[in-house]
């Protein structure tokens, strides 16, 4: 054996959506319910004060960031769980002596959380439409946005398993950065209403970025450019993909 | 035939600077049974994981089947089935699952004939659709076995595969491994049991502080170090050995009242029928005599404590 191990990739692949059938109810009435109390609260009691952002419907305009929040959030859970579990358990042993280069490995654990949290924001898709009429003016570039947005916090969440030594460690990075940032980073509001001030300062939150690609697509309005909004996405992912080639090259973390 | 498994040099310090291997040599031979032998913090682990990638080499190489493991790591890993000193498994999933899993990650194509016919082997067929977390310790680390060889592998680790397990069990696994080496696989084994050693080896490496002390056939080892020792209570101290006894391997001991021969046990002519007539002849007599034989584990214990 010399050429490459698709069967071996498709084994994790397998193996770590298994663990989310295992959980299937979970997996699912937990979007769907937090989406439609979303709903509730923000399209409800605030959309009845903002009826209008740029033209649409305060409900359809928080679609996007919404399906945003889970998809960040999703992503980094499933994809630093599924690496940082084996860790934990000593089962990592069997996927490092198995014949698989980094890349395989990484396809295999990235592929799979990213998987999880593009059909989980397809659910919120879904359940939206149930409460609001759901415009999607670029149907290619919002999948497009849904898979690269999902894939790049997938592979930072891998980083963040790989990285953390304990649960709480585990749980710092999404609840303490990931989340604040997505809140202020546009997903309910579009950073115009803000004061000058603190639109500069949002500016430096990459979440703006990657909500504003979103949004474009559905809306055909964003906050950046839609150009700076790949760019800043594909950044990401390059970035991350450097981090994890250093991992596996010097077998931090993961090989003592 | 080239080994099958062939480390040179093979170095690994810890990143808290502790230095588990030392320029590690070894060769293995395709189609043994090698014990690894060596006290707590030898090596042993950290060899063997150097060796399947689950430590990372400070330094040296490592050829397994005749492949590098960092240059052809997929060719070499595949030539392996590492059954690590812990048991570590996913608790919720199935026997069957898990098995199949470990030989679809080696990139094999499905066999369930092949897998039954481990499963049986193993004793685990029955409960093969049973979760982990409803076994036994004795039956998780089948489990372990039973996904080391899923892949049929030319070679398999078992690092401690007795440690914390019952006698019925163990000489199941005893004879587990005879089938495999009648199979044509290769077995590596680590134990503290010298008697698992002198049962189940045909060579022996012994292990301390990172440094190979001794590789040796078993046989020959025994042979070589299975030597008896004959010692007499003398009742009367004995100033120097009489005339007819001169060149004989015999050593006068606690002032002259203890009287040791060795001798190879195995040998026809023991030369200790003699001894004690020429005693006899040169009127020295005896109150009490004992034999000790000695075995791995004297030589075991012999060459760590010489090495520290
Ligand atoms: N991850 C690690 N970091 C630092 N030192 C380590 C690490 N793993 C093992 N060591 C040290 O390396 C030495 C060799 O350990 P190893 O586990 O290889 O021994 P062993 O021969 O398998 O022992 P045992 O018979 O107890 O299983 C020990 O001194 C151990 O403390
Ligand atoms: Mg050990």
């Amino acid at each position: 054996m010399r050429g490459l191990n698709p069967g071996g990739v498709w084994a994790i692949y397998r193996y770590e959506l298994s663990r989310t059938v295992r959980t299937i109810w979970q997996s699912v009435a937990t979007p769907v319910i937090t989406t439609a109390l979303y709903f509730v609260v923000f399209g409800g009691a605030i959309g009845s004060r903002i009826h209008e952002v740029g033209g649409v419907s305060y409900g359809a305009f928080i679609v996007p960031g919404l399906i945003m929040l889970s998809l960040l959030t999703q992503s980094l859970s499933n994809a630093s769980i599924g690496i940082y579990f084996p860790k934990f358990t000593g089962t990592i042993f069997e996927i490092l002596s198995a014949p698989l280069s980094p890349v395989e490995a990484v396809a295999a654990y990235v592929g799979a959380a990213a998987t999880k949290s593009i059909v989980i924001g397809l659910i919120i898709l879904a359940t939206a439409t149930l409460f609001v009429e759901v415009r999607i003016d670029h149907p290619f570039w919002m999948v497009a946005f849904l898979i690269l947005t999902s894939v790049a916090f997938s592979l930072l969440g891998f980083v963040i398993g790989v990285w953390a030594k304990t649960f709480e460690q585990l749980a710092v990075i999404p609840s303490l950065v990931v989340t604040p940032l997505t809140f202020l980073g546009g997903a309910f509001y579009s950073i115009d209403m803000l004061p000058p001030f603190w639109r500069t300062v949002s500016l430096f939150n990459p979440v703006v970025y990657l909500v504003s690609g979103f949004r474009w697509s559905f809306l055909s309005q964003g906050d950046v450019s839609v150009a700076t909004s790949l760019g800043f996405t594909i950044a990401f992912i390059v970035v991350s993909l450097a981090i994890l080639t250093w991992i596996f090259r010097t077998g931090w973390r993961l090989k003592p | 035939m080239p080994p099958i498994i062939d480390c040179a040099a093979v170095t690994k310090r810890y990143a808290n600077g502790h230095l588990a291997l030392d320029a590690v040599d070894l060769a293995i031979d395709k189609g043994e049974i090698f014990a690894l032998l060596g006290p707590n913090g030898a090596g042993k682990t950290t060899l063997i994981g150097v060796v399947c990638g689950t430590v990372s080499m400070t330094s040296g190489a490592v050829r397994v089947a005749g492949f590098d493991i960092q240059r052809d790591f997929r060719a070499a890993r595949f030539a392996i089935g590492l059954v690590p000193q812990e048991i570590a498994l996913d608790i919720f999933a199935t026997v069957w699952g898990t098995v199949s899993f470990s030989r679809r990650l080696f990139g094999r194509p499905p066999d369930p004939a092949y897998l039954e016919r481990l499963l049986r082997d193993l004793s685990l067929w029955e409960k093969r659709n049973s979760r982990i977390v409803e076994l036994s310790g004795g039956m998780k680390r089948r489990v372990m076995i039973a996904k080391a060889l899923s892949h049929q592998p030319e070679v398999l680790f078992l690092d401690e595969p007795t440690a914390g397990v019952d006698v019925n069990l163990r000489r199941d696994m005893w004879a587990l491994v005879r089938r495999l080496r009648d199979d044509g696989v290769t077995v590596i084994l680590t134990t503290h049991y010298i008697e698992e050693a002198e049962e189940m080896a045909d060579r022996v490496g012994v292990i301390d502080k990172g440094r190979v002390l001794l590789v040796e056939d078993k046989k020959a080892l025994m042979r070589k170090l299975g030597k008896r020792r004959l010692t007499l209570v003398l009742t009367r101290p004995l100033p120097a050995l009489p005339d007819s006894l001169a060149g004989w391997p015999i050593a006068l001991e606690d002032g002259g009242r203890r009287l040791a021969y060795s001798f190879d046990a195995s040998a026809r002519d023991t030369g200790a029928p003699t001894l004690l007539r020429r005693l006899a002849e040169a009127g020295v007599d005896f109150a009490d005599l004992e034999t000790t034989a000695s075995s791995l584990e004297d030589i075991f214990v012999d060459l760590v404590g010489r090495a520290a």
